[in-house]
């Protein structure tokens, strides 16, 4: 007889309402993505928290490790010219 | 040997509150502390479902039954996100379920006590869940990110539970004279062992400041229990039940009650296993674990004879 | 038999099958196979009886004596409830469990959708909140049906023991009297000949690809129209009522 399992994990993402992007909100236990819904469904929307759910096999999810910070995140400080706020526009010009 | 720099990144990283993520580098020390208290907060949840599911096809009228059916409804839902969080420490639930079967892993020594009738179950909403919410307020600012994230949506699930036990016990105190006599029953039989649920005295846990540091334990066990029975005692005066301790009195000077002694020999054979439900609640947890096996093994045949015909 | 009288008797026999198959439910409770399983299990159970609670408060209405549904459901006797024999059914394994339910849904989700056009509002509004919740409910025990069928021996051993041993309840979920005759005269009850055509199509879907077996049983069982029940009824009635019944008069 094989392993006693608790079932391959899924990662769950939920959206809240019409318009915004899924969230994560935590995960489930599952054999297949059907039942992964329907768990996720009962487990993190008892409150009516959602109208939409996403689920992932938790090890189909590829993450940034916390090393890369450095090398991934912070050159992109000194780009502030990526952001609106950096153009300084007078007052007066609309639609901008 | 941990590289004392590393340590020291870690330490400033919490101290500024910055949250500490899965993946980012802990203490072992830090991890293990994790592991064992969350793991315990969640087998608290599910073994806390056995003494109220106890009463839920007796429950006295039909929206009673319905408030109790949500209520350990919730807790199983937060037994499910602790695990889900304890998980991302590198551990997973087939273990702690082991660790919690063979009796390695502790849960909360208030289920181990029994209940005895329906007016428990609004003791335990009112005082078992009142006091939890003390201490899961507190960890809630907690350094672990999933543990705190946690704790912030079970907060959020926790004050309707409370407040349902509270309303069950003033139906009860202003209902017949029986009715009342049960609730008295019940408040003093579950007034001494919620206190003791908040954890041993602070001068008889150890290394607390280090956990404390780390925000691994927010706020020190007594403080959290000065706070419970602040908020507690005027809430029982309200509804005319009367708390059993003789010596609990309002001290002017501080604006804090102060107690009666606390039986920690009582606390600590609980906790060793001698509590009058200790061995019940475990059977009936591995009971249901094992009755499972098969209905698991199945929906995993059954997923995989899927795959494989779609491949 | 008139109007009102077949009205109150018919709905007593949905929120009746209801409330005792929520009761039955319930009992899961903190024992499935799983904690997924477990949560899940109870938001079936709670659907249930919040769903009886409204049929019920609606049938004391109906009956006008000024009864509550706290009455209905907790101040009445073994002869007096109107459940279907399957829904008093005990848990037995999660494989009776699964099948029990699944052929109670497949039953109440025809039954529902019928009832969204009946003449009576209350029940017509009624039923259109619960058929979202059957859809689910049914899509989950059909799930369930496949996996135990096809999953391991064992499972689907099991899951045949139990459809043969619960088979000899189904023929009950479409027996007719006077109450439903006059009812359907009146566009408010649903014709069960129409819903048997409807079950017996979906079952023998499931059934099959669960790769299951139709039991051949010739056993029917039958009464709960009559309050003619199994021995089971009265022990979860006995534990269902006893806080209930030993405060008489009593607030909750
Ligand atoms: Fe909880
Ligand atoms: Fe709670
Ligand atoms: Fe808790």
């Amino acid at each position: 007889m094989s392993q006693d399992s608790q079932w391959p994990v899924w990662e769950v993402f939920v959206q809240a309402n019409p318009g915004i992007p899924h969230k994560h909100v935590g995960n489930v236990h599952a054999t297949d993505a059907e039942m992964a819904i329907q768990n996720a469904r009962d487990v993190y929307t008892r409150r009516s928290e959602g109208i939409s759910i996403w689920v992932v096999p938790a090890n189909a999810i590829s993450a940034s490790s916390p090393e890369d910070q450095g090398s991934f995140f912070e050159p992109s400080n000194d780009k502030p010219y990526r952001h609106p706020t950096f153009y300084k526009i007078p007052e007066g010009v609309k639609y901008l | 040997m941990e590289d004392q720099k590393q340590i020291e990144a870690f330490e400033a990283k919490i101290a500024s509150g910055v949250k500490i993520e899965p993946k980012d580098w802990m203490p072992e020390a830090y991890r293990k502390q994790l592991i064992r208290m969350m793991s315990q907060h969640a087998h608290s949840e599910i073994v806390g479902m056995l003494p109220e599911g106890n009463w839920i096809t007796r429950a006295p009228s039909l929206r009673r039954k319905a408030i109790l059916l949500a209520k350990v409804q919730d807790e199983a839902g937060h037994g499910l996100y602790l695990y889900s969080a304890t998980e991302t420490l590198g551990i997973d639930r087939t273990e702690l379920l082991e660790q919690l079967h063979t009796g390695k892993a502790k849960y909360s020594s208030i289920f181990n006590y029994p209940t005895l009738t329906w007016a428990d179950i609004g003791a335990i909403g009112w005082l078992v869940d009142g006091a939890a919410i003390m201490n899961q307020t507190a960890l809630a600012r907690g350094s672990y990110g999933p543990y705190s994230r946690a704790m912030v949506r079970i907060c959020k699930e926790e004050s309707f539970h409370n407040r349902q036990g509270y309303e069950i016990m003033m139906h009860l105190a202003q209902g017949t004279p029986e009715q009342k006599a049960m609730a008295q029953d019940a408040l003093n039989r579950w007034w001494w062992p919620a206190i003791m649920m908040l954890g041993p005295s602070d001068d008889q846990s150890p290394n607390s400041d280090q956990l404390m540091r780390w925000k691994v334990k927010m706020e020190s066990n007594d403080a959290i229990r000065q706070r419970f029975i602040d908020r507690t005692v005027p809430q029982a005066d309200f509804i005319g039940l009367s708390l059993p301790d003789k010596d609990l009195k309002f001290d002017e000077t501080t604006g804090h009650y102060t107690h009666g002694p606390i039986n920690w020999d009582e606390f600590f054979e609980v906790i060793k296993g001698n509590g009058p439900c200790n061995a019940k609640r475990l059977k009936a947890r591995s009971d249901a674990d094992k009755k499972g096996r098969w209905v698991r093994d199945a929906a995993l045949a059954y997923a995989e004879k899927k795959k494989l015909k779609a491949a | 038999m008139n109007l009102q009288e077949a009205k109150f008797q018919y709905l007593l026999r949905l929120g009746d099958s209801n409330l005792i198959i929520g009761h039955r439910l319930s009992e899961w409770c903190g024992a499935g196979p799983i904690l997924e399983e477990d949560i899940a299990l109870i938001n079936i159970a709670l659907d249930f009886v919040g769903n009886a609670t409204a049929l019920l408060t609606y049938a004391a209405e109906v009956e006008g004596k000024g009864r509550t549904e706290d009455d209905l459901a907790f101040l009445r006797g073994e002869r007096e409830f109107r459940n279907l024999l399957m829904t008093e059914q005990p848990n037995g394994d999660y494989a009776a469990t699964i099948a029990r339910q699944f052929l109670y849904d497949v039953y109440t989700f025809y039954l529902y959708e019928a009832l969204k056009s009946s003449k009576d509002e209350t029940i017509a509004a009624l039923a259109v909140k619960s058929h979202k919740e059957i859809t689910y409910h049914l899509r989950h025990t059909t799930e369930w049906m496949y996996r135990l069928g096809n999953g391991t021996e064992e499972s689907h051993e099991r899951m045949q023991t139990a459809l043969n041993d619960l088979w000899m309840f189904t023929n009950e979920f479409f027996d007719m009297d006077e109450v439903d005759a006059l009812l359907i005269k009146e566009g408010v009850a649903a014709d069960l000949e129409k819903i048997r055509t409807q079950w017996e199509t979906r079952v023998k879907e499931v059934i099959a690809e669960a790769t299951l077996q139709i039991p051949t049983t010739n056993f029917k069982q039958k009464g709960s129209r009559e309050g003619k029940h199994s021995e089971h009824l009265g022990f979860l009635l006995a534990e269902m009522q006893s806080v209930h019944r030993s405060f008489p008069g009593a607030q909750w």
